[in-house]
């Protein structure tokens, strides 16, 4: 028996959890995973074998994939009359806006340029499409700073189109949410057992990571990845950067943090809409993915909240980073990685991919099941899905979504 | 009867004095002025109108609410010909305690001051005020070199003065007996036994509803918690001081804490105060004390490593700059065993003339001070709320917990009453600790000192913060420390060393001290 864990970008350590589980372990890098998946190499997996990606994961983790996909699932509602894809008098997404306004580059230049034209003094954030860990990510204020990838630029003519790498350019989000001076951006991690009927599951302790810079929206410090990039992996070479709790916090104290300064009320809404994004998100990919039996996949998200509490989908990823800065970290992700594994291998038997896919409660450990299509669209029996404190993780609300019913108020 | 009703008045003759040179009564006093154009004053009977004016638009609450707040931090009631040292502290020898233990701490701040060249104050240079006021809000990343800088003194110093407090009037025979007290502190103040807890804490009974139990997962909310959401928010809706102070006993909703603490501790931003803290905010520009230093240091220390407070560093120097240039807190000091420690201009030693307290505050910090202001970050960020509720919590509570009193709640009292607690209902578990070298208040003492604070998740320390606002005494520190000792009680009788009893109780972030509280008071066979 195989099972496949890819470690892309910073691999933890797997082999004691595995223990309970007889069988090999073998590191599937994600090359691996398209070489297993490929039509050219004619492998398959056999009934005992489970991997941890879906097979087209990209198009939830590439960046301008991602904003493909849920462009187009917002038209497809809107053709459909979905009460969800309703718009307000700007023409605005009421409940779908919920990725900041994105072009691809170069192919949408031209766009790009109208839209910059209309607010000339935002900032926008450019990001390479298939990089991690905020590598090549910049800011910008200014068209000149981007010539190199418009489409009429003269060196295009010479340079073929795969050699100029594929960026998205976003409107960054110049108003975050600010604790202690200082932004944060939350990392939630959710695990989906299967995208049709979609099965997902939100992990409870996710974490906030807050730069060590104080935050500044002005140009002067456009350049200052320190103040706007909440990576682990860019804070921890910052001067302030602290070993002991590395710039993070949970998701409980942001919770508390909010509740006592800002009211329960807009505290549980922004909890019901970060878990509704998440649901959307992959609800707009779950037609296009390859639903193999054999997958399952753990992604990470990155939001980011604005000050006037409503939360952004930044992105993403397919293989979060399960490396530890502190100790507390160290431990989370341990767990995070158990409670992974007794979810897609029941019971840490020899898998058969054949298996409904449905796990028993006692088993979740720190998971809380965020969306359950068959229960969604089954009847009753659904309150031992909804947690408390106005976490309505889901089904309730998911349930008239699926039946195109009007009553939204259990969300908003 | 009459000696009753004498002390009340006295009482009453005081809390005016004190209030009529407050804010407050110039208030009233504009009110009463302007509302004489209203139709319904009648000459005739100017008073009654005037009073049943300031019932209906609110002004009798909120006198209401400056009365009950004196009442909670008046010392309790003396002879009057007791002269002021009576006040700060009766007993003798505490006193002289105390002056010993200031003595030796001003020593060792002179002596840090002379090794390292650097004076106590200084007026800052133009440009170094400038770049301070543009760092304000950042002065976390400004690090000075502080590796020379050393706490005053840290909590496991002041114990051992605690230890070798005596009362010289007390004579206990050199017999052992049952009764003889095995603890470090040696010295007969009277506290609570559990049943005397059991009434002084009655809200926290088995059968009365709690936030920090029954609002958690498991129990539906309709049994409690809505219904005492409701209550809070009639409460703050009234705006009623005393009636906040008998709620919170039973825990505050999250949301409605930071307005509720605000009522109970007669706090409200109005804009004299904003300017206040602005004038502090400008001293701390234009002088630098020492003190900045040891302040630096201890947030650095402590704050700056804490999982749930190293957000807010930047609070915390605004925050306590400000509190040391404050001296409306040397008010304190009239019913504060201790007393502001004195220094002379340089060159007239000795003349009273020039002498000035030194901090202005008349507080020294030590180590772990800055975590008395931390939690209070979670619920206010508005600097000069923030300011103003610190102060006030400091001017209540947290200065007995580091001055040397027989106050109740003073931190003599509360280590006795910890070891009494551990040594009538627990004492297999403290006879096996004080035999392996493990005294038990070696280990509680820091967790006392700062009020559970850093030791404690925060929505924990807050429900138990939430209390001791309630009762309006520092004794639930005692109680829960003991609680402690009670709930690993297991582990700790296998332990064979002060090192592993330490080790046992060094995690307590995992701990719900309502639960905990409950069991002890109220669920064990006593």
């Amino acid at each position: 028996m195989k099972i496949g864990t890819s470690t892309e970008s910073g691999g933890g350590s797997f082999i004691g959890l595995l223990s309970t589980i007889n069988g090999t372990l073998n590191r599937m890098s994600v090359q691996t995973i398209r070489n297993v998946f490929s039509v050219e190499t004619g492998y398959r997996l056999s009934d005992d074998q489970i991997v941890n990606h879906f097979p087209n994961h990209y198009e939830l983790t590439r960046k301008d994939l991602m904003v493909k996909n849920i462009k187009r699932y917002r038209k497809e509602l809107e053709k459909e009359g979905s009460p969800l894809a309703e718009k307000d008098e700007n023409g605005k997404y009421l409940y779908l806006d919920f990725v900041p306004v994105t072009y691809m580059l170069p192919a949408d230049y031209n766009l790009f340029v109208e839209e910059f034209r209309k607010s000339p003094s935002s900032t926008w954030i450019m990001k390479p499409c298939g990089k991690a860990q905020g590598k090549g990510i910049f800011l910008i204020n200014k068209l000149s700073q981007i010539k190199k990838w418009s489409r009429d630029s003269k060196t295009s003519s010479f340079v073929t189109q795969s050699t100029k790498e594929a960026y998205v350019i976003s409107l960054y989000i110049n108003n975050p949410l600010l604790i202690g001076g200082r932004k944060f951006d939350l990392r939630l991690y959710v695990l989906v057992s299967t995208y049709r009927p979609l099965r997902c599951y939100m992990y409870k302790l996710g974490f906030c990571r807050f730069c060590t810079v104080k935050y500044s929206p002005s140009t002067s410090e456009l350049d200052n990845m320190f103040v706007h990039l909440t990576n682990v992996a860019i804070q921890k070479h910052g001067e302030d950067y602290n070993h002991i709790h590395g710039g993070k916090w949970t998701v409980s104290n942001l919770r508390l943090y909010l509740e006592s300064t800002r009211g329960k009320e807009v505290t549980g809404k922004l909890f019901d809409e970060i878990h509704w994004i998440i649901v959307q998100s992959l609800k707009a990919v779950a037609p296009v993915m390859n639903n193999d039996k054999h997958c399952f996949e753990c992604y990470g998200y990155d939001i980011i909240i604005d000050d006037k509490l409503k939360p952004w989908l930044i992105e993403v990823n397919a293989s979060p980073s399960l490396t530890s800065s502190t100790a507390n970290d160290r431990i989370l992700k341990y767990n995070l990685i158990n409670d992974t594994l007794n979810i897609a291998v029941p019971n840490g038997e020899i898998p058969d991919c054949k298996w409904n896919k449905s796990p028993p409660k006692e088993v979740l450990g720190n998971y809380e099941i965020l969306y359950d299509e068959e229960l969604a669209q089954g009847d009753g029996a659904d309150r031992e899905l909804r947690s408390r404190q106005g976490q309505s993780l889901g089904p309730k609300g998911g349930r008239s979504r699926d039946l195109g019913r009007t009553v939204l108020t259990t969300w908003k | 009867m009459l000696q009753e009703e004498s002390d009340l008045s006295l009482i009453i003759a005081q809390i005016v004095q004190k209030l009529k040179g407050s804010n407050l009564y110039a208030q009233l006093e504009r009110q009463a002025w302007a509302c004489l154009q209203r139709p319904e004053i009648k000459l005739e009977s100017l008073k009654e109108d005037i009073k049943e004016f300031f019932k209906i638009s609110g002004w009798e609450k909120k006198l209401q609410n400056a009365v009950y707040s004196e009442l909670s931090v008046f010392p309790l009631p003396s002879h009057p010909a007791a002269p002021p040292e009576h006040l700060k502290e009766p007993l003798v020898y505490m006193r002289k305690a105390q002056g010993s233990w200031e003595k030796r701490i001003l020593k060792s701040l002179n002596s840090m001051c002379t090794e390292l060249s650097i004076p106590l104050a200084r007026k800052r240079p133009v440009g170094e005020q400038k770049e301070l006021l543009s760092k304000w809000n950042e002065m976390g990343t400004d690090e000075p070199d502080l590796s020379l800088f050393r706490p005053v003194y840290a909590p496991k110093d002041f114990l051992e003065v605690l230890i070798n407090l005596r009362n010289p009037n007390y004579e206990n025979g050199d017999s052992l007996s049952f009764r003889t007290h095995l603890g470090l502190i040696q010295v007969p103040l009277k506290v609570k036994d559990i049943p005397e807890l059991k009434e002084f804490f009655v809200e926290l009974g088995l059968t009365t509803g709690q936030l920090g139990i029954d609002d958690s997962t498991q129990v539906p909310p309709e049994l409690f918690e809505n219904e005492h959401v409701r209550i809070g928010q009639k409460v703050l809706a009234e705006q009623d001081g005393a009636a906040a102070q008998q709620y919170i006993r039973q825990g505050s909703p999250t949301a409605l804490r930071a307005d509720l603490w605000a009522l109970i501790l007669n706090i409200s931003s109005q804009p004299e105060d904003i300017l206040y803290y602005e004038q502090l905010k400008t001293n701390v520009i234009q002088h630098d004390l020492l003190v900045d230093s040891l302040i630096y240091k201890d947030v650095k220390l402590t704050a700056s490593n804490d999982d749930y407070y190293f957000v807010f560093e930047d609070y915390l120097y605004q925050v306590l700059l400000c509190f040391s240039r404050d001296t409306s807190v040397l008010g304190h000091f009239a019913y504060n065993s201790a007393s502001p420690p004195k220094s002379y201009i340089r060159g007239k030693l000795g003349l009273e003339e020039y002498a000035v307290f030194y901090p202005p505050n008349g507080v020294i910090p030590f180590h772990g001070f800055s975590m008395y202001v931390a939690p209070l970050c979670f619920l206010y960020h508005e600097p000069s709320k923030l300011y103003q509720i610190f102060r006030e919590m400091y001017v209540r509570f947290f200065f007995r917990l580091h001055s040397i009193s027989s106050h109740p709640s003073g931190i003599v009292s509360l280590c006795l009453l910890f070891e009494t607690l551990l040594q009538t209902y627990l004492p297999q578990l403290f006879y096996h600790l004080r035999e392996i070298g493990a005294q038990p208040l070696r280990i509680s003492f820091k967790w006392m000192v700062r009020a559970f604070s850093g030791y404690l998740a925060t929505d924990q320390l807050l429900l138990l913060w939430d209390r001791i606002l309630g009762y309006n005494s520092l004794e639930i520190l005692a109680v829960l420390a003991a609680a402690v000792f009670a709930f690993r009680a297991v582990n700790l009788m296998e332990v064979t060393s002060l090192a592993a009893a330490e080790a046992v109780l060094a995690d307590l972030s995992t701990l719900k001290v309502m639960p905990l509280l409950q069991i002890f008071l109220f669920a064990t066979v006593t």
